[in-house]
């Protein structure tokens, strides 16, 4: 499965009743908490066996599939 | 699908098990009435590695995997509240820093961390807020190649004792950081809170931030992340503890209540062959495996790296500690008059589980974050 549809798979499980849109931001949406975003680092360091340090803390590299993509490739 | 532990996990509990009577146990009932952990203890925890049990062999830990924090947790908690305290909270500060810290900021810290050297603790709540970890009214300002702290942190654990703190603040208006504070820093002081209910040798403390001044280099993560990353890996790993030192505070109520109720002769017989008495044992069994598989469930998706193992703990820390409500209850009940008494452990299990339901997410917390998961999904 490619990273864009692992990234999906995962967020869907969140967004259950909403289709999310690549560009989407997802901040937007109004189901984001702080748990999520603890979850959502673990699983990208997890699925793609890369490490979230504090540069990469930033939302705008989580806002979007199409964003969050973008930093799992720059570190892979 | 094997739910057994692996042999080499047994072999761990047998010399945890070992170490916790020989040099925890004997002295828990003094540091709990003198309200002050013994420095042996510290020692001998710090000598097995044990006193910073994630700490990876690099910076001279022993590198535990969960499973066997698992085990250290249970075991040495069921000897002692205020010693697995201890251990929580320094694996807080040195996990934070871990996760989150500078390559210099892990260089300053981890190895004394990891040795027992330094003690490291967690202060994130006030007088005025807790579960509301987001309204804390700490702040942090820049000034030059500083930050300046002011505010108010309470009932920090091991305050008395510790070198050094992650401290959460406001920074640039109402984003919250993280930063690292040595106790000896300039405008910081240390009062102690005693006569608590329970975990009375946790050595709590308050913190008061007076134009104290922390160098720029203190920050620890970035600005704005400061709760939302550092504090939640940070409670995450308190939150595991917690859970694991229940089910040893229960397991210890079950060895003694099964001992006494051997013992314990009335109307001619062992008070056991009471079959409200049997009741009791068997609601005690059955809620410690239970806990305890919780606590391993949570602990293979955290070696796993689960995003799961956040729900799952929080599933394990609610039930350990509102289960364990009971069995201390219970324990004491068995007891019945020596229950109360200071000559016997259970007494001081009945205190020190209270403490368990309040902090590192209270149990009504837990309940809205479990069933708000389940219900917005």
């Amino acid at each position: 499965m490619e990273v864009r549809e692992k990234v999906r798979k995962f967020l869907g499980r969140f967004f259950r009743k909403h289709v999310i849109a690549d560009d989407e931001d997802i901040f937007n949406l109004g189901f984001v908490n702080s748990l999520f975003a603890m979850q959502l680092v673990m699983f990208v360091e997890k699925e793609f066996n890369v490490i979230m340090g504090n540069d990469d803390l930033d939302f705008d590299n989580f806002k979007s599939i199409d964003k969050i993509v973008e930093l799992i490739e720059s570190k892979m | 699908m094997n739910l057994a532990l692996d042999e080499k996990y047994e072999d761990f509990r047998d010399e945890v098990k070992k170490f916790s009577k020989e040099y925890i146990y004997p002295y828990a009932k003094e540091a709990d009435k003198n309200q002050h952990l013994p420095s042996q203890i510290i020692e001998s925890l710090s000598s097995k590695g044990y006193i910073c049990p994630i700490m990876p062999s690099k910076y001279g830990g022993q590198g535990f995997d969960n499973v066997e924090n698992v085990i250290l947790n249970e075991e040495i908690g069921g000897a002692c509240s205020s010693t697995r305290s201890l251990m929580t909270v320094n694996g807080m500060f040195g996990l934070g820093i871990l996760k989150w810290g500078t390559e210099l900021q892990k260089e300053k810290y981890l190895y004394d961390i990891a040795a027992g050297k330094k003690i490291g603790a967690f202060a994130l709540s006030e007088p005025n807020v807790g579960s509301d970890a987001k309204s804390i009214n700490t702040t942090a300002t820049e000034s030059d190649d500083y930050y300046i702290l002011n505010g108010h942190k309470k009932w920090i654990t091991m305050a008395q004792i510790a070198d050094c703190f992650i401290v959460f603040a406001n920074c640039e208006g109402d984003k919250n950081a993280a930063f690292i504070v040595d106790r000896d820093a300039e405008g910081l002081t240390v009062e102690p809170i005693n006569n608590l209910l329970g975990c009375r040798a946790s050595m709590i403390g308050e913190l008061i931030f007076d134009n104290c001044k922390i160098p720029k280099s203190s920050l620890l993560g970035k600005i704005g992340f400061g709760i939302a990353q550092v504090a939640l890996t940070c409670l995450d790993y308190g939150r595991f503890s917690i859970a694991c030192g229940c089910v040893g505070i229960a397991q210890s109520c079950l060895d003694e209540s099964v001992k006494y109720s051997k013992e314990r002769i009335q109307f001619s017989q062992p008070i056991k062959d009471n079959q409200l008495i049997q009741k009791k044992i068997t609601e005690m069994v059955v809620n410690i495996k239970a806990s305890r598989l919780l606590c391993l469930n949570a602990a293979v998706l955290k070696d796993n790296c689960e995003p799961d193992s956040i729900m799952e703990t929080w599933n394990a820390k609610y039930f350990a500690s509102t289960k364990l409500k009971n069995i201390v209850a219970d324990a004491v009940q068995i007891h019945g008059a020596n229950g109360i008494s200071e000559e016997y452990n259970v007494e001081r299990y009945y205190r020190d589980s209270i403490i368990n339901e309040i902090i590192e997410g209270s149990t009504q917390v837990h309940e809205i974050l479990i069933s708000r998961n389940i219900l917005n999904n």
